[in-house]
C-alpha cells in the first residue's frame, strides 16, 4: 500500500483525466455520435428491407392463392357448363325424339282416317255405279226384248264382256 | 463473453509439463547464494552511499530493470548499454510547478545520473520522481523515502507520450470510419471497419443488457472511448516499446474515478433511495445498511482500479521474469524452455488485454445501470 501511494503520480493521474475526457467528447463528436447514427440507420434500413421483402412475399402469395382459386373456379364453371350443355343436348334430342314420335303416330293415324274415308266414299261411288249400270243394262235388255230374241241375248253378252273390260 | 477453454488448457497443460524441468533446471545455477550475498553488498553500499548505486550481478539487474519498467519513465529510452552508459532513445520534456512553471528537458537528468539545473534550482530524478535539492544533489532519506520536496510534476513522460499516441490513434481511426459510412453509403470501409463488429459488440451485449434499452444512449461514448482506449494501451503495453500505461496506478485510478463520478452524477433517486434508505427491510436495519451501501460505491470503482492495474502490471512482471530467466539460466534447455513459457504467456497477456477492457468497461456499465435502474417494490413494501 505504501508503495502504491508513493508510485503513484500525481502529474500523470492529471494529463490523462485531461487527454482522457478530451478524448471523449472529441470522439462524441466526430466518431460514436455519426459511428452509432449510421450503424442504427443501416439497421434500420436492413429491418425494413427484410420487413417490405416479407410483406412482397406475403403478397404474392396471396395473388397466387387468388389466381388459384380463380383458375379453380373457372374450371369449375366451365365444368358445369358443359355439363349443363350436354344436359340440354340430351335433353333436346329425347324431346324432339318424342315429339317425332307423337306426329309420326297422329299422321299415320290421319292417314289411317283418310284413306278409311276415301275407301268407303269409293264403295258408295262404286255401288252407285253398279246400281245405276245394271239398270241401264236392265233397260237396254228390255228393249231389245221387245224387238229380236237373237239380238237381245247376243248384246247381253256383249255387255257382259264390256263390263269385264270395266 | 464466451472464452473456448482450448487455450487455456493447453497452457495449464504447458505449464504443468514444465514444472519438473524447472525444479530440474535450477541446480545449474548454483552460484545463487554468491550472488545474493553480492546483491546484499551492494545495498548496503548503496545504502553507505545514499547515491544510486548500479547492481553488478545478473539477477538484481533484471530485478532493477523490471522494476525500472514498471515506473513511468522520464525519457524515452528504447534500450540502453550498462557499461558504456550509452542510451538509444530521446529525451522528453520536464514540466514542474515550482514557484512558476519551470520547462527544460530530461536530457539534463541526463537519465538519473545527473543532478539538473534549471533557473537556479536543483533537481535530481530519484526511481523517477523529481525531487528539489541542494547543488550538491544530495537526497536526505528517511524509512527509504527521500524527504526532500517534491515539486508537482506535470512532465510528459513516457507514459503521457503513449495516452497521447492512443488518443490521436484512436481520434483518426474512429473519424475514419464515422466518415466511411457517409462515404460509403452506411457500409464501413478502410481500417476502422475491424472495429465495426466490437463497436456492435460493446452497445449489444455490453451496453443495453446492463444498462437498458432506454438510458444506455448517452453512456456509449463513454464505454466505447474506455474500452478501447483500455484495449490500445494494453495492447501498446505488448509492445517492445516499453510501455506499462494500464499497469499504472494513476491511469487505473482516473479511469475508475470517471466511472464513480459518471455514476454519481447520472444516478436516478432509486439508487439514492436504495443507498440511503433500503426499502423493504425494518427501519434499524435502515440505519446499519446505509453506510455499507455508501461504502460499496467507493469500493465498486476502486475495485475496478485494483483490478486493472494488478492485472496489468502482474502480467508485465511474470513475463518480463520469464524473459531475465532466458540470460539467468544461459543454457540451451532452460532458455529455450523460458522462450516458449515467454511466448505462451504473450498470448495469454493478449487475452489478458481484451478481458481487461472487456471487464473494466463491462463492470462500468453495470454501475451506470444500478445507477437508472427503476425499482418496483410493491410486494416488498406490503
Amino acid at each position: 500500500m505504501d508503495k502504491l501511494i508513493n508510485d503513484f503520480s500525481f502529474g500523470l493521474f492529471i494529463w490523462q483525466i485531461v487527454i482522457f475526457v478530451g478524448l471523449i467528447f472529441m470522439l462524441k463528436k466526430f466518431a460514436w455520435k455519426p459511428i452509432l447514427d449510421a450503424v442504427n440507420d443501416r439497421e434500420e434500413g436492413i429491418k425494413n428491407a427484410l420487413l417490405s421483402a416479407e410483406n412482397a412475399r406475403k403478397e404474392m402469395q396471396n395473388l397466387q392463392a387468388d389466381n388459384q382459386r380463380i383458375l379453380q373456379e373457372a374450371r369449375l364453371e366451365r365444368d358445369n357448363m358443359l355439363k349443363d350443355a350436354r344436359e340440354m343436348k340430351e335433353k333436346m334430342v329425347a324431346d324432339a325424339k318424342s315429339e317425332a314420335q307423337v306426329q309420326g303416330l297422329k299422321m299415320i293415324e290421319q292417314a289411317k282416317a283418310a284413306i278409311e274415308s276415301e275407301k268407303n266414299a269409293a264403295m258408295a261411288e262404286l255401288k252407285l255405279q253398279v246400281s245405276t249400270l245394271s239398270l241401264s243394262i236392265a233397260e237396254k235388255i228390255l228393249k231389245d226384248e221387245l224387238s229380236n230374241k237373237e239380238a237381245q241375248t247376243k248384246l247381253v253378252e256383249k255387255m257382259l264382256g264390256d263390263v269385264k273390260l270395266n | 463473453m464466451v472464452i473456448s477453454n482450448k487455450p487455456l488448457r493447453f497452457i495449464v497443460a504447458t505449464l504443468v509439463a514444465c514444472l519438473p524441468l524447472m525444479s530440474f533446471a535450477n541446480p545449474e545455477q548454483d552460484s545463487v547464494k554468491v550472488k545474493t550475498e553480492v546483491a546484499h553488498e551492494v545495498k548496503t553500499e548503496e545504502a553507505h552511499e545514499g547515491a544510486h548505486a548500479e547492481p553488478t550481478d545478473v539477477k538484481s539487474e533484471i530485478k532493477e530493470f523490471i522494476n525500472h519498467h514498471l515506473l513511468d519513465s522520464h525519457s524515452f529510452t528504447l534500450n540502453a548499454d550498462k557499461e558504456t552508459g550509452s542510451h538509444n532513445g530521446f529525451s522528453l520534456p520536464i514540466i514542474l510547478w515550482d514557484n512558476g512553471l519551470q520547462v527544460f528537458s530530461s536530457s539534463k537528468f541526463h537519465y538519473g545520473e545527473e543532478t539538473a539545473e534549471h533557473n537556479g534550482n536543483f533537481y535530481v530524478l530519484h526511481h523517477e520522481k523529481i525531487y528539489k535539492t541542494e547543488a550538491d544533489g544530495a537526497l536526505t532519506e528517511e524509512h527509504g523515502h527521500p524527504t526532500n520536496v517534491k515539486p508537482l510534476d506535470l512532465s510528459i513522460t513516457k507514459s503521457v507520450v503513449g495516452i497521447l499516441f492512443v488518443a490521436i490513434l484512436m481520434f483518426f481511426l474512429f473519424k475514419g470510419l464515422a466518415k466511411s459510412y457517409t462515404k460509403n453509403g452506411g457500409i464501413a470501409s478502410g481500417a476502422g471497419r475491424i472495429f465495426e463488429p466490437i463497436v456492435l459488440y460493446v452497445r449489444d451485449e455490453i451496453a443495453i443488457p446492463n444498462i437498458g434499452e432506454k438510458n444506455y444512449k448517452k453512456y456509449m461514448s463513454y464505454l466505447l472511448t474506455i474500452f478501447f482506449f483500455i484495449l490500445f494501451l494494453n495492447i501498446l503495453g505488448l509492445t517492445p516499446l516499453g510501455f506499462n500505461i494500464t499497469g499504472n496506478i494513476a491511469i487505473t485510478a482516473s479511469l475508475a474515478l470517471l466511472t464513480y463520478l459518471i455514476t454519481t452524477f447520472s444516478a436516478n433517486k432509486n439508487y439514492w433511495a436504495h443507498i440511503f434508505w433500503m426499502p423493504g427491510v425494518p427501519t434499524p436495519m435502515k440505519f446499519i445498511l446505509a453506510p455499507i451501501e455508501l461504502l460499496g460505491t467507493i469500493i465498486k470503482p476502486f475495485s475496478l482500479m485494483i483490478r486493472l492495474y494488478a492485472n496489468i502490471l502482474a502480467g508485465h512482471v511474470v513475463l518480463m521474469s520469464i524473459i531475465g530467466l532466458m540470460f539467468i539460466f544461459k543454457s540451451w534447455i532452460g532458455s529455450s524452455l523460458s522462450f516458449g513459457l515467454a511466448f505462451v504467456l504473450m498470448i495469454l497477456e493478449i487475452l489478458v488485454a481484451f478481458l481487461q477492457a472487456y471487464i473494466f468497461t463491462m463492470l462500468s456499465a453495470l454501475y451506470f445501470g444500478a445507477g437508472n435502474e427503476e425499482h418496483h417494490h410493491e410486494e416488498a413494501h406490503h
